[in-house]
Formats: structure tokens, C-alpha cells, sequence
């Protein structure tokens, strides 16, 4: 009697797994028009995204570059030089300081970046003209649209030594003009007011739209107690934001390693190194200019690993310390 | 409101009103300077004279450069690559955000996981550009456009506005014999105008204020955009090419006396980057403003 359940047991699993397998068969069926429509883009990720991690093994190599051959080719014919790559990096003088300064550019940025929209948001919140507020978030977000280039460009002429207007006020006020973009000391300034300056209105636009989902009978209900506006703030505004708060937060800092190299290559130039170097630039100039591809890429490697360990951390903490987190 | 003209509630007033507007003041500021100087004679930037106003109107720093052919030709440039650009980003955007949006499609989390890996894990620099040359694409426009055709934030936010249409609208759509590419482009598109403006948008402000790409891809200089021209000018001293340019209008203009100083081209270069952007920005902030809240409703 045991068996002979068991084999009708086995033979209705049988049937009921080419069931489910029938079964998704017409889902797939039913939405082969959309599966193919589909087939484009998950090409684009797996050529542009996915090709391009398998190429991180180029950091355990020694890369050839043969003319006429492709990256995978180029790739299978060379030399695997297991750790070498990276441990040259670690062992390197560079490694300190470039890993050094990409940390406190990131630190002091988000540091003086990351409440500034906050801030914003909250004034803006304050103001009753419902016209003057429009405007002024209008004018606020105008610095994100302007390009990297132009900015450091404005940066640039307004900050040169000759004719740059600080310095013409300087120099009027009998003070010695000072080379600013040339300073290392002053490269982090520079660096974070000029983040400040483009991020403050786009970055509080979010912040803005959290304020305003804030259920308004908390104000009223707080009023009735006597509370001032600014224990409003402090005890009913931010408390509700904080949600939208670490969220952000936790982006940003998963992103502490790819401080704005982009930035930073048209800010800096070998005065400034001491400071301004950081990982991504030493990458570029190591990877394109002196096409040291497999330590390039090593470093690569390094940066994205630290970055996924920064992300983790930081979802790990606000999950921990808050309801809120990315996963 | 009788309680608030308190003391603590006029000093949240003063801090308000006083951090406003110097983020007015420190908005604008930078860029009616630069405005200003752009507008100005040569005599007076070199003195210093100029700081919100321009002095000794003078428009023959624009007119050499819009005479000579590198900044035009930068400039159609980047209008090639961004309306090319963006036609295919949209493309390839709409054809994965709206299978995706589908609840019930098949390996729908799959394929959600393989992209969203995307977002925060990456080969680097290095394998993407030795992949993208030894794809032939080297000084293409294509090493431009095709390496960051779908941008997976975008993405997301496409695929959300593309789950709102209500299903009933689909369901009638199928039961009058429409196929689901009939539905995408009968109904839903037509629906999703906004969210495709918006979109659109985003991607066209990325294609118009890139340079690196074009930097490490491209060689030649007729094929250069606006911002990497830019770049060459101001960042990269061209100060020879700048010097010829002004050499060369000093000789054509003699009699107007109106000299160029290498740094007034600078400045002129600088705002004809800012311009088309300061122009576009007050008609489609909108629709960036409504593509951020969206976004940030999904995350």
C-alpha cells in the first residue's frame, strides 16, 4: 500500500512540474511580443554592462593590447598574473595619497553638501508668499543645468590671478593677488562650494516635495499647544523627513568613492595633485594616458569593491538605527 | 497668529529671508558677471572695471567667434549628438521599462535584478573603453551614444509612469483585437506624453553638457562638441589658437580700434556654452521638477 502511494505521489508531481513547465510555456506564449520587444535593451546591459565586468579580469592580467584584436581576445591571449597588479597599487606611494584625498574630498562633501538642500527646503517651507517662493526655487535649481565645463570655467576666469574679478578687488584693496586654482590647500574649498553651489536648489526640490506631505493637522494640533515655529521645525518638520532623509543619505554615501572625477580632471592639474588627486583621476591618468591597462583596471576594481562596501554599511546602519533602508 | 510675532519667530525670519536670498544673490551673481564682462570692451576687463554691469559695449568678442568655424561647428555638433542621442535612448528606454512594467511578465524579476546590479556594480573605466574601441567605435559618435543608451534611473522612472495606466484601458484595448505593440503605440504612449517630454529632457541635458566621453573618444577636432571645445579653450589654455583668433579680427578691424584680449574671447566662449541652457531652462524646468518627484514617489 506504501508504494504504491508513493509511485501515484511521484507521477502527480511528474505531472503537476510538465504542468507548471505547460504552464510558462503559454506565459511566454502570451507575451512573446514583449519578451522580444525586451531583447534590445537586456542586449545594450549585457554588451555595455555586463562585457565590461567580465573585463575587470583584466586587473589579474597582463594585458596586451594586439592591433586588429578584440578586448576578449586580447584578453584570453595574455598572461594571468594573479594579485599583482593590485598589490603593486597597495604597495605603491600613490595608493596612500590618492585613497587619502578621495576620502576627505568625499567626507567634507557630503558633510557640507548633504544639510544644505535641507536647510534650503525648510526656509522655503517658511515663506507665505506663495509667488516669491516659486521664483526663488526656480533660480535655485538654474546651476544644475550648467555644464561641469562651464562651471569650473566660471570658476576659472572669475578666480584668475590677472583678471579674475576677486582678485581686481583684492588688488584694489591693496592685497597681493592669489592664485587660487592653483593652491592645494584650496582645492577642497573650491571643490564643495562650487558642489554647493550647483546642488542646493535641485537637491532640495525632493526635500520640498516631502515637506509638503507632511499632514498639515500636526502643525495645527502643535500651534494649539504653543509650540513656536521653530520647535515646528525641529520637532515635526525634520522628524518626517527623516525618512526621505536616510534614503538619500544612504546613496550618497554608497557613492563615496566616485567623488566627481569628471569634476575634479578639469578642476585640478599637477600644482594641485597633493590634494586634489584622488582615485579616479589617478586611474584615468594611469589607464588612458599612460595605458597601463591592467593596474588601471586593478585600481578600478579597488574603487568599485570599497564602494559596495560602503553601500552595504550604510544600508546595514540605517536598517538597524530606522525602518528605512535600500534592501 | 498673534503668537508668532514673537521673539524666536522673527529670528527664524531674519535667518529665512537672510539665507534666501544670498542663495539668490550667490545663484545669479556668477553668472550676470560673466554675462557682463562677456559684453565688455577690452580695456575695461583688463582694468577691472567690470563687475555687474558690462562696460564699453562691446559685441566683437562674440562676433569672432561665432565668425570662425570651431565654435559654430562644436555647436551643431553637440545638436547632432543630442537629438540623435536621445532618439535612441528613448527608444531602447521605452522598449525595457514597458515589458517590465507588466506585473505578470514572464522572468520579469530576472531581468530587474540584471539591470539594477547595473546600478551599483561596474566594470570601470578601463573595460569599457578598451571594449568600446575594440568595437570599432573609436572617434565615432557612436562611443558617444551607445555606452550609456538606457540610463536604468530613467529607466525606472519610465517603467513607473507606465504602470499607471490603468488596466481596464489595456484590457478593452485587447478585447477590440489589439496585439500589445498596437496597445504600446495606440494607447499608452500617447497617455505617457509627459513622462516621455520629462525623460527626454533628462536624457537631452546629458547628451548637451557631456564632454569626457568625447574627450577620450574622439580625435578630431571638426568632430568636437560644444563643451569639449569649451574645455580646449578655457581649461586647456589654448592661449595660441585663442592669440591667432584675436590676431587675426585686430588685423580685419583696425579701424574700429575695438581690440580683443584673449581673455575677453574666454569669457565670450564661456557664456556661449551657458546660453542655450540659460535660454531652454525656464520652459522645460517644469517637467524636470515633475520627473524628480516621480522618481523619488519609486525610491
Amino acid at each position: 500500500m506504501g508504494w504504491i502511494d508513493l509511485v501515484s505521489q511521484t507521477k502527480k508531481n511528474g505531472l503537476m512540474k510538465s504542468k507548471r513547465f505547460e504552464d510558462k510555456m503559454k506565459e511566454i506564449i502570451k507575451y512573446k511580443s514583449l519578451l522580444l520587444l525586451l531583447t534590445p535593451g537586456i542586449l545594450y546591459y549585457i554588451v555595455f554592462h555586463y562585457i565590461p565586468m567580465y573585463g575587470i579580469s583584466i586587473a589579474f592580467i597582463d594585458y596586451k593590447q594586439v592591433a586588429g584584436q578584440g578586448m576578449l581576445e586580447s584578453i584570453l591571449n595574455s598572461e594571468w598574473v594573479g594579485f599583482e597588479n593590485i598589490i603593486n597599487f597597495a604597495k605603491s606611494p600613490m595608493f596612500f595619497k590618492v585613497v587619502r584625498n578621495t576620502f576627505l574630498l568625499s567626507f567634507y562633501s557630503i558633510l557640507w553638501e548633504f544639510p544644505a538642500p535641507i536647510i534650503l527646503a525648510i526656509c522655503l517651507n517658511e515663506l507665505r508668499n506663495y509667488k516669491y517662493k516659486r521664483i526663488v526655487q526656480t533660480i535655485s535649481y538654474l546651476p544644475h543645468f550648467i555644464s561641469v565645463v562651464s562651471l569650473v570655467g566660471i570658476m576659472i576666469m572669475i578666480l584668475s590671478p590677472s583678471t579674475g574679478y576677486i582678485n581686481v578687488v583684492l588688488v584694489k584693496l591693496g592685497f597681493e593677488p592669489i592664485y587660487f586654482m592653483a593652491k592645494s590647500e584650496l582645492f577642497r574649498t573650491l571643490y564643495i562650494s562650487s558642489g554647493i553651489w550647483t546642488g542646493i536648489g535641485w537637491g532640495a526640490i525632493i526635500y520640498i516635495a516631502a515637506i509638503s506631505g507632511i499632514d498639515s493637522t500636526l502643525y495645527e494640533a502643535a500651534v494649539i499647544d504653543g509650540a513656536t515655529r521653530i520647535q515646528r521645525i525641529f520637532h515635526i518638520t525634520l522628524p518626517m523627513i527623516k525618512p526621505t532623509i536616510i534614503i538619500l543619505f544612504i546613496l550618497r554615501t554608497g557613492g563615496i568613492l566616485s567623488v566627481g572625477t569628471e569634476k575634479v580632471l578639469l578642476m585640478y592639474s599637477p600644482i594641485t595633485y597633493e590634494t586634489a588627486d584622488v582615485i579616479g583621476t589617478y586611474l584615468y591618468r594611469r589607464g588612458l594616458v599612460y595605458m597601463d591597462f591592467s593596474y588601471a583596471t586593478a585600481i578600478g576594481l579597488f574603487n568599485s569593491l570599497i564602494n559596495l562596501a560602503f553601500l552595504i554599511t550604510a544600508n546595514y546602519i540605517a536598517k538597524k538605527y530606522s525602518d528605512i533602508s535600500l534592501w | 497668529m498673534n503668537i508668532d510675532k514673537s521673539l524666536s519667530s522673527r529670528l527664524l525670519d531674519v535667518f529665512v529671508h537672510g539665507f534666501i536670498v544670498i542663495v539668490l544673490i550667490a545663484t545669479l551673481l556668477p553668472v550676470v558677471h560673466v554675462i557682463s564682462v562677456s559684453l565688455s570692451g577690452s580695456s575695461e576687463i583688463m582694468a577691472g572695471n567690470v563687475s555687474i554691469f558690462p562696460r564699453s559695449f562691446s559685441l566683437s568678442a562674440y562676433r569672432l567667434l561665432v565668425n570662425d568655424k570651431l565654435i559654430p561647428g562644436s555647436f551643431l555638433n553637440s545638436i547632432v549628438i543630442t537629438i540623435i542621442g536621445t532618439i535612441i535612448n528613448m527608444i531602447l528606454t521605452i522598449s525595457v521599462a514597458y515589458p517590465l512594467s507588466k506585473k505578470k511578465l514572464p522572468y520579469r524579476n530576472f531581468f530587474m535584478g540584471l539591470i539594477i546590479v547595473t546600478m551599483f556594480f561596474g566594470g570601470g573605466l578601463i573595460p569599457s573603453f578598451l571594449l568600446v574601441t575594440s568595437l570599432g567605435m573609436y572617434n565615432s559618435y557612436w562611443a558617444l551614444i551607445l555606452p550609456g543608451a538606457i540610463s536604468t534611473y530613467n529607466m525606472i522612472i519610465m517603467r513607473t509612469f507606465f504602470g499607471y495606466v490603468p488596466d481596464d484601458i489595456e484590457e478593452a484595448a485587447r478585447i477590440d483585437g489589439a496585439g500589445m505593440m498596437q496597445t504600446l503605440f495606440r494607447i499608452i504612449l500617447p497617455l505617457s506624453m509627459a513622462a516621455i517630454a520629462t525623460i527626454s529632457l533628462f536624457y537631452a541635458v546629458g547628451h548637451w553638457n557631456s564632454w569626457f566621453s568625447a574627450m577620450i573618444y574622439l580625435y578630431d577636432v571638426d568632430k568636437f562638441p560644444l563643451q569639449l571645445v569649451i574645455r580646449e579653450l578655457i581649461m586647456q589654455n589654448e592661449t595660441a589658437r585663442l592669440m591667432a583668433m584675436a590676431g587675426d579680427f585686430d588685423r580685419a578691424n583696425e579701424m574700429s580700434g575695438q581690440k580683443i584680449s584673449v581673455d575677453g574671447l574666454k569669457y565670450s566662449a564661456l557664456v556661449l556654452s551657458i546660453i542655450p541652457m540659460l535660454i531652454i531652462y525656464p520652459f522645460v524646468q517644469k517637467y524636470f521638477v515633475k520627473g524628480v518627484m516621480v522618481g523619488s514617489l519609486k525610491g
